[in-house]
Parts: C-alpha cells; sequence; structure tokens
C-alpha cells in the first residue's frame, strides 16, 4: 500500500514539475501567438538564446544566477522589439503562410548562428547552491530544483494573469485583439501596444529557457526539436488565454509522467495520443475563445 | 435580350474552357527536365530526388493550395508510401510500377481514415492534428522494428527492372526517367482533378466555405476526397524515393519532411499548380550548393533566404511572377 | 595605373592557372567524406571532421613522393538515408573519388552500401554501429564499434563484481537494443542477470518517471545506454537528482553516457561511475598523449576530443596507411584487401585490428572510472578486455 502512495507521490511531484517546464517555456508563446495572432514559430530561438544568455553570463563572467536570469530576459525582450520593428510587424494581420515561413527561416539562421558562436554541444548549467540536491518535507526528499520550478510556475501565472485581466494594460490588449479598427479608433496606440506585447512574449520565452535549462539543455538544435511541445501546449490550451496553456500543461505534464511510469513500453506514445484526443474534444482548446 | 444573355454564357463557358487549354508555358518544366538529363548527366541522382519531391510538395498543394487544409504531417502518407513500396521489396514483390501502385492505395488508406478525424477541425488544431498522426506514426514505425527494421532500417529491400528491362544504375539514368514518368502522370492527373467542377469547389471551400455549405456542396465529402487524392500522390513520391534509394528508414515520416516540403512549396507559390515545380529545383539546388560550399553554416544562408523572400516578394517566385505582369500590363 | 592592374591580374590568372594545373601532373587521391555537418545532430559528426581532418593535416608530410590527397567534403544533414546515398553517388560518379569514408548515422551507411558493392569503392566507416553493416557489401570495412562490441564487456565486469542483478535502461531504438542485448549476453555469460528492463523515447526531455521507476524497485546495479550529447547529460543530472546512487544501485555504462566531450557539462555528478568504452581521452598511452596535445594545440585547450574523434583519425591513418602501401594507385579490390589487414599497435586507442573475414574492428575494450584529474573529469582506464570482436557475428556465424 505504502509502495502505491510513494509511486502516487513520485507521480504527482515529477509530473507537475515537467508540467510547470511546458508551462514555462510555452507560455511566451501563447503570448504572441495567442494574443497578436501571429504564428511564430521562432519562439524557440527566443527562448534558446535566453538560455545562452543565462549559462555564458554565469559560465564566463561570473555573474549570480539571479542577475543572469534578469539580464537574460531584458536582453532578449530588447532583441526582440528590434525583431518586431524590422521583421514581424509587415506581417501582422498578414497570410498565415508568410509567417510560417518568416518564422521558419529564422529558427534555420538561429541553428547556425548559434553552433557558430557556442560551438555545437550543450551548455553547462549548474543551479545556484541554494537550489542544489534535495528538499525534505518530512516524510520525503524532493530535488530541490524541481521543487523551485514549481514554485515559479505557479507565482508566473498568477502574475500574468492578473496583469492581463486585472489591468488597463490588459485591457486594452485583449481590446486590440478582439476588434483592431474599433481600438485605434478609441485611441489605443495599438501599433506600440503590439511591440511591448512581442516583448513580453520574447522575454517570458527568454525567462523559460534560461529557468528550464537544468531540464531542457541549450544547444543549437533547440528551437526546432522542442517546437512539437511549445505547440502542443498552446493548442491544447486554447489561443489567447493564460490559464488554457496552465491548465494543458498540468494535464499533459502529469499524465505524460504518470504513463511512462506506469506503462513505459508505450509511454512516448501517449503525450501524442493524448493531444489528438484533446484536440478532438475540445478543438478551441481546453479555455479557447467560444 | 436572350440573345445578350447567351451570349454572355457562351462567353462565360468558353472562358472556362480556355482555363484547361494546354498553354505553351506548361510544357516547359518537361523540356527543362528532358534538357538537364542530357545537360548535366552528372546530376541524375539529385535530379531524380528533386523529381520525387516535386511530387511530393504537388500533393501538398493540393490540400494547402487547393483545398485550404493547413498540414504539417504530410510526411506521413510519403512514409506510409515509401514502407510500403520497401516492405513489398523486402518481401520479393521488388516489381517498381505495381509498388508504386499499392503504395499509393495504401496511403490513399491512411490519408482516408486519418482525414476522417483532421478535417473536422481549422486552423492551428487542424495543424496539429496532422503533426500528430504523422509523430505517432513516426513512433510506431520505429517500434515496430520486426516488421519495419526500426531506426536502422528496413533491411533486404532488392528492387526489380522497372518493366523488366530497365535496373536502377549507379549513374540515375533509370532513377531519373521513371521519376520523370511517375511525375509526370500525377501531374496530369491533378490537372484535371483542379480544372474540374470538383476542383473548382474545392477552390470554392477555401475562399468562403459557409457559401459552399448553403449552396449545398458536400463541404465535409469534397475536403476528404482531396485529402485521399493528395495522400495517395504523397504515397507515391515516398514509393519513388524508397525504390531508387532502395533503402527506407524512419526519417520518411518525419517532422523535417513536412517541414520542409511545405517551406519548398510556399517559396515557389501555392495553389497555382506550378509553384512546386520552381520552389523545388531552387531550394535543393541552393541546399545542394550551399552545402558544398559552406557544410557546417548552411542552415544559415537558407533562412536568411526564406527571410528575405518573405520580407520582399511574398508569395513565393509566382507571387513576384505575378507583379512584374501586372506592371507590364498597366504600361501597355 | 591601369596598366599595372592589368598587368596584375595577368600575373594572378598565370599563377593560378600553375596551381590549378602542377597537382594534376602529380598523384592526387580523391577521399570523399560523408558525415552529418549541420543541424541538431551534427556534434558527432563534427567530431569526426576535426579528428580526420588533423590526421590529414599532421601527416601530409608522410605521403609518398608526389602524392597529394584532397578531402571533398559533404553534408547529409542528418539522419537521411536518401541524402547519403546520392551523396555516395555523386562522390564516385562526379567528383570520381578513390575512397569514401565517415557516416555517423547507421540507416545512411546501409543505404551507401550497395552502391559501393556496385562501384568497387571502399568505405571506411568512422561511425555507424550497426552490426549487420560490414555483412552488407564487402567494400566496407569499420573502425568503430559496434554496441553489443562496447556493452558485452560492461556485463561481464558487472558480474564478475557483485552487481549481478542489473537492471537495464536504453534508449528506444536500434542502438538501443543492440546496447540491451549486448550487456545481457555479458552478464549471464558470468552468471548474473538482467532483473527488469524499460525502454525510453529516443527524444524525451524528462527521464525522471524512468528512473523513478528503477529507484522503486532496488535493483543492485543500473545499465544505460542512451546517445551521447544533450541527452547524455540529462541523464546523468537525473540520476543524481533522485539520488540513486545513495539508494544503493550502482550505475554502470557505455562511453555514450560518458563521452568526454560532454563530461565537463555534468559538474561532479558522474564522479566514481564505472563505464566500458574503446577510448578515453584520459588514457595515458604515449600514442594518446601525443594526439591530445596535438588536439588541443590545434582545437584550444578547452576543446576535448572524444570517440567519434578518435574514430576521425583512425580512419584516415587507415587510408594514409592504404596509400603508403600502394603509392596512391588502387582499385577498389586492391584496396579492400590491404584495408581489411590493417593491424596497428600506435592509435591513441591502444592496439586495434580489423578482422579479414568480416572487416568490422577488433579492439579492446576498456572499463573505466570517472575520477578527477587536474581538476577536471576523465575516464580513467583500470581494466581491459583484449581484442575484442563484435558479439553480433560470432553468434549469427554459429547460427548458420
Amino acid at each position: 500500500m505504502s509502495e502505491i502512495l510513494s509511486a502516487a507521490v513520485s507521480i504527482g511531484f515529477f509530473g507537475l514539475a515537467f508540467a510547470m517546464v511546458l508551462y514555462l517555456i510555452s507560455v511566451g508563446l501563447s503570448v504572441t501567438m495567442g494574443l497578436m495572432g501571429f504564428v511564430n514559430l521562432a519562439h524557440g530561438v527566443f527562448a534558446m538564446f535566453g538560455g545562452y544568455a543565462v549559462t555564458t553570463l554565469m559560465n564566463s563572467y561570473g555573474m549570480p544566477f539571479w542577475a543572469s536570469l534578469i539580464c537574460a530576459v531584458v536582453i532578449v525582450a530588447m532583441l526582440s522589439v528590434a525583431f518586431e520593428r524590422v521583421l514581424y510587424r509587415r506581417l501582422y494581420g498578414g497570410d498565415e503562410l508568410d509567417q510560417v515561413l518568416l518564422t521558419i527561416g529564422l529558427v534555420f539562421m538561429s541553428v547556425a548562428v548559434a553552433k557558430y558562436f557556442w560551438g555545437p554541444l550543450a551548455q553547462l548549467f549548474q543551479p545556484p547552491s541554494e537550489l542544489r540536491g534535495q528538499v525534505d518535507l518530512g516524510f520525503r526528499e524532493f530535488p530541490a530544483y524541481r521543487s523551485f520550478l514549481i514554485i515559479c510556475g505557479a507565482v508566473l501565472v498568477t502574475g500574468l494573469w492578473l496583469a492581463l485581466d486585472r489591468t488597463r494594460f490588459g485591457a486594452k490588449i485583449r481590446a486590440a485583439v478582439d476588434n483592431l479598427r474599433m481600438a485605434q479608433a478609441v485611441g489605443i496606440n495599438t501599433s506600440g501596444l503590439f511591440t511591448v506585447t512581442f516583448a513580453l512574449g520574447s522575454g517570458l520565452a527568454a525567462l523559460g529557457g534560461g529557468l528550464g535549462a537544468e531540464l531542457l539543455p541549450i544547444y543549437p538544435g533547440y528551437a526546432t526539436d522542442y517546437l512539437v511541445y511549445f505547440l502542443i501546449v498552446v493548442s491544447v490550451g486554447g489561443l489567447g488565454s493564460i490559464r488554457g496553456p496552465f491548465l494543458a500543461a498540468l494535464l499533459l505534464g502529469i499524465a505524460d509522467t504518470a504513463f511512462k511510469y506506469l506503462l513505459p513500453e508505450i509511454g512516448s506514445f501517449f503525450i501524442y495520443a493524448l493531444t489528438l484526443v484533446l484536440l478532438m474534444w475540445r478543438p478551441r482548446g481546453l479555455i479557447g475563445p467560444s | 435580350m436572350t440573345a445578350v444573355a447567351e451570349r454572355v454564357v457562351a462567353s462565360a463557358a468558353e472562358t472556362f474552357a480556355r482555363r484547361h487549354r494546354f498553354r505553351w508555358y506548361e510544357a516547359l518544366p518537361w523540356l527543362v527536365a528532358v534538357a538537364g538529363y542530357f545537360a548535366f548527366p552528372d546530376y541524375l541522382a539529385l535530379g531524380s530526388q528533386i523529381l520525387a519531391t516535386i511530387l511530393f510538395a504537388l500533393s501538398v498543394d493540393l490540400v494547402l493550395g487547393y483545398g485550404g487544409i493547413i498540414t504539417l504531417g504530410q510526411a506521413a502518407f510519403f512514409g506510409a508510401g515509401a514502407y510500403t513500396a520497401g516492405l513489398l521489396a523486402a518481401h520479393g514483390m521488388g516489381a517498381p510500377v505495381i509498388g508504386l501502385l499499392i503504395a499509393a492505395v495504401a496511403a490513399a488508406l491512411v490519408g482516408l481514415i486519418s482525414g476522417v478525424v483532421v478535417l473536422r477541425t481549422h486552423g492551428l488544431t487542424q495543424l496539429m492534428m496532422t503533426l500528430m498522426v504523422a509523430v505517432m506514426l513516426h513512433e510506431a514505425a520505429n517500434k515496430a522494428n520486426t516488421v519495419t527494421g526500426g531506426a536502422d532500417g528496413l533491411q533486404g529491400m532488392e528492387v526489380g527492372p522497372v518493366f523488366g528491362l530497365f535496373h536502377f544504375d549507379l549513374y540515375g539514368n533509370t532513377a531519373y526517367f521513371y521519376c520523370l514518368a511517375a511525375l509526370f502522370i500525377c501531374w496530369f492527373v491533378m490537372r484535371r482533378i483542379v480544372h474540374s467542377p470538383f476542383g473548382r469547389s474545392l477552390t470554392g471551400i477555401r475562399e468562403n466555405e459557409a457559401r459552399m455549405h448553403a449552396i449545398g456542396s458536400p463541404v465535409f465529402r469534397r475536403r476528404l476526397v482531396a485529402y485521399t487524392i493528395s495522400a495517395a500522390m504523397a504515397g507515391v513520391s515516398g514509393a519513388l524515393v524508397a525504390q531508387t534509394t532502395q533503402f527506407v528508414a524512419t526519417d520518411a515520416l518525419g517532422f523535417e519532411r513536412s517541414g520542409n516540403v511545405l517551406i519548398m512549396l510556399l517559396l515557389g507559390g501555392i495553389g497555382r499548380l506550378y509553384g512546386a515545380f520552381i520552389g523545388v529545383p531552387l531550394y535543393m539546388i541552393a541546399q545542394d550548393r550551399f552545402a558544398a560550399i559552406d557544410p557546417v553554416y548552411w542552415y544559415f544562408w537558407i533562412g536568411l533566404l526564406l527571410v528575405l523572400m518573405v520580407t520582399f516578394a511574398r508569395g513565393g517566385v509566382l507571387g513576384i511572377v505575378d507583379r512584374v505582369g501586372a506592371v507590364l500590363r498597366r504600361r501597355r | 595605373m591601369h596598366v599595372q592592374r592589368t598587368w596584375f591580374y595577368g600575373v594572378a590568372v598565370a599563377a593560378l592557372g600553375a596551381v590549378l594545373a602542377f597537382p594534376a601532373a602529380a598523384e592526387t587521391v580523391k577521399i570523399g567524406i560523408i558525415t552529418t555537418y549541420s543541424g541538431p545532430l551534427a556534434p558527432p559528426g563534427i567530431s569526426m571532421d576535426k579528428g580526420l581532418t588533423l590526421y590529414a593535416k599532421l601527416h601530409s608530410k608522410d605521403l609518398p613522393k608526389g602524392v597529394t590527397v584532397e578531402i571533398i567534403r559533404r553534408d547529409d544533414t542528418g539522419i537521411a538515408p536518401d541524402v547519403a546515398k546520392r551523396l555516395a553517388q555523386e562522390l564516385i560518379t562526379r567528383d570520381h573519388v578513390n575512397i569514401i569514408g565517415g557516416v555517423v548515422y547507421s540507416p545512411n551507411a546501409l543505404a551507401m552500401a550497395p552502391v559501393m558493392t556496385e562501384a568497387k569503392m571502399p568505405f571506411v566507416d568512422m561511425n555507424a554501429a550497426a552490426a549487420v553493416l560490414t555483412t552488407k557489401s564487402p567494400y566496407i570495412v569499420r573502425d568503430s564499434f559496434t554496441l553489443q562490441q562496447i556493452s558485452m564487456p560492461m556485463g561481464e565486469w558487472a558480474a564478475k563484481h557483485g552487481f549481478n542483478q542489473a537492471y537495464t535502461v536504453v534508449s528506444d531504438y536500434a542502438p538501443g537494443w543492440d546496447a540491451e542485448d549486448g550487456f545481457k549476453i555479458g552478464i549471464e555469460h558470468d552468471g548474473g542477470k538482467v532483473v527488469g528492463s524499460v525502454r525510453v523515447p529516443v527524444q524525451n526531455p524528462d527521464f525522471t518517471p524512468f528512473l523513478q521507476r528503477v529507484k522503486d524497485l532496488k535493483p543492485k546495479s543500473l545499465f544505460i545506454f542512451v546517445p551521447g550529447g544533450p541527452q547524455s547529460t540529462q541523464m546523468m543530472k537525473t540520476y543524481n537528482e533522485l539520488n540513486l546512487k545513495k539508494a544503493g544501485i550502482t550505475l554502470v555504462t557505455t562511453q555514450d553516457l560518458l563521452i568526454d566531450s560532454e563530461l565537463p557539462k555534468m559538474a561532479d555528478i558522474p564522479l566514481g561511475v564505472v563505464s566500458s568504452g574503446s577510448y578515453s581521452a584520459a588514457a595515458t598511452r604515449p600514442a594518446n598523449k601525443a594526439f591530445v596535445t596535438a588536439w588541443h594545440k590545434e582545437y584550444g585547450a578547452n576543446d576535448v576530443p572524444d570517440f567519434v574523434a578518435i574514430q576521425g583519425w583512425d580512419g584516415m591513418a587507415m587510408i594514409y596507411d592504404l596509400i603508403k602501401k600502394t603509392g596512391g594507385k588502387f582499385t577498389g579490390d586492391e584496396a579492400m584487401k590491404i584495408l581489411k589487414n590493417y593491424k596497428t599497435t600506435e592509435s591513441p586507442r591502444g592496439p586495434f585490428m580489423i578482422d579479414p573475414l568480416t572487416g568490422d574492428i577488433v579492439q579492446n575494450i576498456y572499463i573505466r572510472r570517472v575520477e578527477k584529474i587536474d581538476g577536471k573529469l576523465a575516464n580513467v582506464e583500470f581494466e581491459t578486455f583484449p581484442m575484442v570482436k563484435d558479439p553480433w557475428k560470432q553468434m549469427h556465424a554459429a547460427a548458420k
């Protein structure tokens, strides 16, 4: 009996931790793709460069983890503004296929650029000493960094939800997404708004890349190899929602972990099959626009 | 009054009939293909891969360009065809043409079954579903190693000579003409489909689905038929690659294959039947050249090409041709 | 000014002409290298290229007089058998190479095999590890390994040292199955037993569910195979995070998990872990010391050669040996006679030879332990299984 309980606790904890990583790396995409309607397949590029910034600042410049993380988010968000102004802006409201082509082009370039500057291998990432080792919760020990990730995910989803649902800024974005012309007519600076939103999405990507580097290592193939995961979380969650992807990440992360633990032989199928079933059940996502 | 109406109807009919007529430029790809054979005898292996990939891109054009179905999972059908042809050849049925036909049927079946599920949705959801189907088939092929050979690939394929006469040779002569013939036949069929009332109704569904529902067009069934035909064509393409390579591995079902073919088609231009003929050679030759000059970083150059293309030349190569054409006409 | 420039161009063109014309007069051996240079799967390909390039650079003076070597590199872009086969065809029919080498991934090499037979083209496989490969064409020799060859000694060692109840965790694709197979043969040979096994997806972001399962079952030892690269680092981190060591589960593995180029990324986690492998950068053989020094000089002090690099190096050594013995002129059959009888004691990995019957490599397999040397992790060899043959071929020959 205690064995079953122990297995259940394991599945619950590691599933939750994996779910948070999925959420952290995908939430930025649900902002750009969901709120701005831009098919941004290059989301992983921003996450990857966030991860490179964190590891480089820590390993080569000896910066502390927290400072590197903040720097990485700022650097990537600023860079993304340049991208938005020069490239993305031209395609707003345009053909989705053009957006696909542009962002795949960026992904290809990022693979080569990352390899040129950082070499083909994965980056060394070591959590700060206070987040290494185990946390003892009395009845059982849990890995510290994963516990930390779970807290991060919870904080982030609350913060974002408050920011987008409860502030003027959030209301403006939602207005612009629902009806661009009307928003412009009532005097909202939609151009500036979209730039800020895009920077927010990319900054979140960088945060996810940096925080998640312990589980999803930073290497040149990052943007392509994890693309499927980003897309799964966002599409199952539903576009234009903050809580949707969170729910989707929870569901997929825990279910995936459970299946891999209980039925490892078919574990790899499971996340895909579950996605397919969820999409059949709720084509617009768990929490999507009606 | 009736005379005028009759004339209007007649001229409309004339306009539509004219669309089906062969134009001089439609012979160009085939002339280029034959000329290419004599001009670049050292590049036939690349040539036959380009021809097979054009067919693959053409299959995507049918669903995406004409049906408006966004797919990131076309490799599912390519792989189904490739493995069918491969398994036949590995079990003593190496006659290539029969292999192609059976591969087409097998891939069409996969298309039909997955289409029933996939085509009920739209946009991102649809794209994800096509992707999930392909990813799951990829996993299945990896797992079923007793049948498929798993990640090491299918062992023991023996492909016979075409019509019992032409062996697949080292220089790729047979492969080139074999692929060219298959492409020509599929192109011809697709051209007929696109210009038929069925093809017109597909375009109608793409442009305004609600309206097609309103006029009583069986939207779902039409889309399913298009999806199935497209799957069959992708299957033929996969079988061509499997037979000319005499090898199949799980990469035939890979995500990269679906993504690359989409890029190639978009480069050429979608919904025009000829986008594939321009985009695929452009991409594959560029890739071959970039990769020979800069094997490690060629990804950068091809990525830059895509970004520039979207920024300055939307609608692919044929989009540019259109715009130049429009400017010239205005001048006149 | 204008006249001067014209004059300058004239000289330049003449000089270029001379450069182009000159080697044609001498004997040029063209070596076609097909490997993975681009995309996410490129790291081993690049490592291989570094190894073979370094060999060619350091040994060009050893070539017979008047013979030059031209290396033609082609990128197969990853696991893409159709591309690899086409590149092989093109190297033969268009570039007229004399010999082909390289290839990281088995499907690519397997697709190329019939081309080699048809063109009678010698092919030195410098990594692709599917056991069946060398039986697919008489024109293939392999200087890398098969996974059974590496993992079988690990199984024997584990059984002999009290870790006789093992659980295996391998990547769920052909190389993983081969490793699992070899380990099982080894451990059972010496009276041990595999008490359970699990296969993990090749593309897998989180290994915790699988390792947690192992932890709950408490076997004496755990054998892991995952391909070298980011996956191996992740597996090691998970092993550490779940505290399997403290739970009394001893990890044994192959050189892939502890690949030298990834070791610096693993912090102190793998200290003490035992693995089997054909090469370690930390080996103290003089040949290896010289090799590692040359490597650092060429690629920087922080760049560590791994077993794929050494396979590139040794593959080139085999080709250079062939050129020396033939003066640079050879047919496919002559080349194979020499390549299949290749034998050396001077490789950085120690002695190895090619089995003339199978074309496959026979080499020492070392048991190594991760230790800290000069503040850096290293795989320190402490036991040798001398001249191990590929068990798969021996078993299948016996079955026939």
